[in-house]
């Protein structure tokens, strides 16, 4: 009883209105569509959100350490441009199939590791406000994308990249798989390790963290830098599945889908608290809000109305809390 | 008679309970300058508060011209005539010295426009009259303190202030901006006008006030005519008390030097400063607000630049950052304790090892929490925390409590070297003596503690050896019954230097 009590006492109350919220939300839905609770419009509302979901993880660590990552959208079309261009230029040099597309991949978490680390020197080395310093970042890496593939999109040359892409081993979407595994790996790490309760401390009060002799430069840089990596995963998985990028279209408002899951998670904006399996239920509850809006037959045109007042309601709730 | 132009009486203000204004009555006259002292903590500024329309007095009266007045807010009492020079200057930083004087009372020209002529007139008027050289269009980010202080002043003349209070305002002028200041009090008082002058420099207090009040412990002790008290006279009722059975038995520390600073300088801090402090030693570190204290201590910490000879156990220990600080035996209790000490969304165990996290990590990065736990628990133990939940955040403990895991959290790396910076800022008497405890036991251990304090009686009850500072530098050194607070009020004051150093 005891026991029980000091558990229900640790449970992260904001955790657990995020999945209170999804389970009600997939009751109304259920009730509202037959068609909902189908094991394949589940399976596809995974899918969906699961490109998304991945960057929300890094999102996280970027919103917990009290900044913000505006760039991830575009960031995930210019890895993807690169990812392909290496792609069909190795298998074009006569390197076998599989080894071109691990090339490929490999290509896209470098690139994006990458541009993580530059956001967050930006914003560490070079004290730069975050929302700044991304904002910058988010025109550079799509406008790199678009002369690249002069506003057009890059096919890929190989079948194989994209049959992985709509792979589904145990009838599980591969995107889902590798959303729940990164959940599971970072949650972890957020949970359990020095870097993650460093991040906490450095979004909860920076100058304590300084004074408590936490690199707090450090840490902010890496929750930029996962965040990059969690792009390149993200992208590949992306350019996967339509086995090529467009690089006007691919990551379009990903930063506003990112920013949202991990707010409806729980996460507080202004640093120092969330979850990251608070934002895998925010990024599904997304997603279900936008399959129930299709099956009722609204407009998609009113979906970002919806996302929309998604959002705000979540923050005002938040602050209501506090 | 005619009536003095402010009376307080039977003033009194609670803070939860605790009172830190105790029944003061006073009358401010007119042309008169009063100069009004006590130490940090004394109840100077909430009597400030409360003549300024800031704080409400939990009872007591005031009264203006004989008759009883309340003031809701600040504006309120500017209307009254009761204007304050802030020692930290309210100035928009981006407006210009016109647009501040008159910010928040604007004049107006047919009900809603600015009357900017009106006010820019009135502004040149004032400034001339005060003898700045300043436009009424500068920007203030380009003025000097001096400059801003005037403009401050000037914001208290635009509303025909009767009462001008003057909190520290020398602390950040020259010697000559001083003079300027005093003659520009002086004309004042000869226009009728009544002033509160509110320092800690005796000796300025001394040359420009007409009648001294002292207050102590949030008590009026003292109140005299300036020609019958001295500054030494002055210090001596600021500080003169009974020492309480509050503070451990002092010892002798014979221990061979674990910490020696040689020559260290900060620019813009403190300039080069050298101690030395023995295991087992608790080394005081007196002087007034801003003398330098707290800067010593962070660079020490490696949280600020510095320059000169740091030895921990004879080997170098000048540190860059605050990670390097620490492995070389540092420890920091900072003097803010929500600002820069604990985070009170955290845990109280969470807290605990912030500074110590690695050494509760199993693997490499992964927390061994059972570890983390079982230790917070100890801590809680031994400092009597009061808290069944180590989980609960701090945010739901008190002051005392708060304190106690943030010097949890400072000792957990085993520090050789302890600074503490305002221990018991903020705590009642029974943490505080707690906490005296505490650092006695430490230094009993073999740790050397450096403890700075505004409270004298913090320093004089638990120090064998005391540094005073004044302005960024070490003025003197007190040792064994030379630790006395007269003495160290007459250096940190800069009354006398050097004594037995």
């Amino acid at each position: 009883m005891n026991a029980a009590l000091s558990f229900l006492q640790r449970v992260d109350k904001e955790r657990y209105a995020a999945f209170v919220a999804l389970a009600i939300l997939t009751v109304v839905s259920a009730l509202l569509s037959p068609f909902f609770l189908q094991w394949q419009n589940l399976l596809n509302i995974i899918r969906q959100v699961s490109y998304t979901g991945i960057i929300a993880l890094g999102m996280t660590f970027v919103i917990v350490s009290g900044g913000i990552d505006l760039s991830v959208g575009s960031m995930a079309a210019f890895v993807g441009c690169l990812a392909i261009l290496v792609l069909n230029g190795s298998f074009e040099a006569g390197w076998p199939e599989g080894t071109a597309v691990a090339a490929a991949v490999a290509c896209a978490m470098f690139a994006g590791l990458a541009c993580g680390l530059a956001n967050g020197l930006l914003v560490t080395k070079g004290k730069i406000a975050p929302f700044i310093v991304t904002l910058g970042t988010m025109a550079l890496f799509r406008s790199l994308s678009l002369y690249m593939a002069n506003a057009g999109e890059f096919r890929s040359a190989s079948s194989l990249f994209g049959e992985l892409g709509s792979s589904a081993p145990l009838g599980i979407p591969l995107p889902a798989f590798i959303l729940v595994g990164l959940a599971a790996a970072l949650a972890f790490i957020f949970g359990r390790t020095r870097y993650g309760r460093y991040t906490r401390a450095v979004g909860s009060n920076s100058r304590v963290a300084l004074y408590s002799a936490i690199d707090v430069d450090t840490t902010r840089l890496a929750a930029y830098t996962v965040t990059g990596a969690m792009v390149g995963v993200s992208s590949v998985l992306i350019s996967m599945r339509f086995n090529s990028v467009g690089s006007s279209t691919l990551g379009v408002n990903y930063e506003l889908d990112a920013i949202a899951a991990v707010i409806i998670g729980g996460t507080s904006m202004s640093g120092g608290r969330g979850t990251v399996w608070g934002t895998v239920v925010g990024a599904i509850t997304l997603g279900v809000i936008n399959n129930m809006l299709n099956m009722v037959g609204i407009s998609p045109y009113l979906q970002g109305t919806v996302k929309g007042l998604v959002i705000i309601g979540a923050v005002f709730i938040q602050r209501q809390r506090q | 008679m005619t009536p003095p132009l402010f009376r307080v009486r039977r003033l009194r203000k609670e803070f939860a309970g605790n009172a830190v204004l105790r029944d003061v009555d006073a009358e401010i006259r007119r042309g008169e300058i009063l100069g009004l002292i006590g130490e940090n903590g004394a109840g100077k500024s909430t009597f400030m508060k409360i003549l300024s329309g800031i704080y409400e007095p939990t009872s007591g009266t005031l009264e203006l011209e004989g008759r009883p007045i309340a003031f809701d807010s600040p504006s309120d009492a500017r209307r009254a005539g009761v204007s304050i020079v802030p020692q930290e200057f309210n100035l928009a930083k981006d407006l210009s010295v016109e647009e501040n004087v008159f910010l928040g009372a604007e004049l107006l020209k047919l009900r809603r426009v600015l009357d900017r002529t009106g006010m820019r007139v009135r502004t040149a008027q004032l400034l001339a009259e005060l003898g700045a050289n300043v436009s009424p269009q500068d920007r203030i980010e380009g003025l000097s303190a001096a400059q801003k202080q005037l403009v401050e002043v000037c914001k208290a003349l635009a509303f025909d202030a009767s009462l001008l209070i003057l909190d520290e305002p020398t602390t950040m002028l020259t010697r000559r901006e001083i003079d300027r200041l005093f003659a520009l009090m002086r004309s004042l008082k000869a226009r009728g006008m009544a002033l509160v002058y509110v320092s800690h420099k005796l000796a300025e207090v001394k040359a420009i006030c007409d009648r001294v009040m002292v207050l102590k412990d949030g008590e009026l002790v003292r109140e005299a005519p300036i020609a019958e008290i001295e500054p030494p006279e002055m210090a001596r009722c600021m500080v003169g008390r009974e020492l309480r059975e509050i503070f451990p038995p002092k010892r002798k520390a014979v221990g061979p030097v674990v910490l020696e600073v040689r020559g260290l300088s900060s620019p813009g801090a403190f300039t080069d400063v050298s101690f030395t402090v023995r295991e087992g030693e608790i080394l005081g570190f007196a002087g007034l607000v801003g003398a330098g204290r707290t800067q010593i201590a962070e660079a020490l910490m490696g949280l600020r630049p510095s320059s000169g000879v740091v030895r921990v156990g004879g080997k170098e220990a000048r540190a860059r950052d605050a990670k390097q600080a620490v492995r070389q035996g540092f420890g920091y209790l900072s003097e803010d304790r929500q600002g820069s000490g604990i985070l009170t969304g955290f845990g109280i165990a969470e807290n605990m090892t912030l500074v110590s996290l690695r050494d509760y990590a199993s693997l490499p990065f992964v927390i061994d929490r059972d570890k983390e736990v079982a230790k917070a628990r100890t801590w809680r133990d031994r400092f009597g925390i009061k808290a069944s939940n180590l989980a609960a955040p701090l945010e739901s403990l008190s002051g005392g409590n708060q304190q106690k895991v943030f010097l949890a959290k400072t000792l957990d790396p085993g520090p050789r070297v302890v600074m503490v910076d305002e221990p018991t800022r903020g705590v009642d008497v029974a943490a505080k003596q707690e906490i005296y405890r505490f650092l006695a036991e430490l230094a009993a251990k073999g740790a050397a503690v450096v403890l700075i304090s505004s409270e004298l009686e913090e320093i004089i009850g638990m120090c064998d050896r005391v540094v005073v500072m004044r302005e960024g530098r070490i003025v003197g050194e007190l040792e064994g019954n030379h630790v006395e607070e007269r003495e160290i009020m007459y250096m940190a004051t800069g009354l006398r230097t050097g004594a037995n150093a």
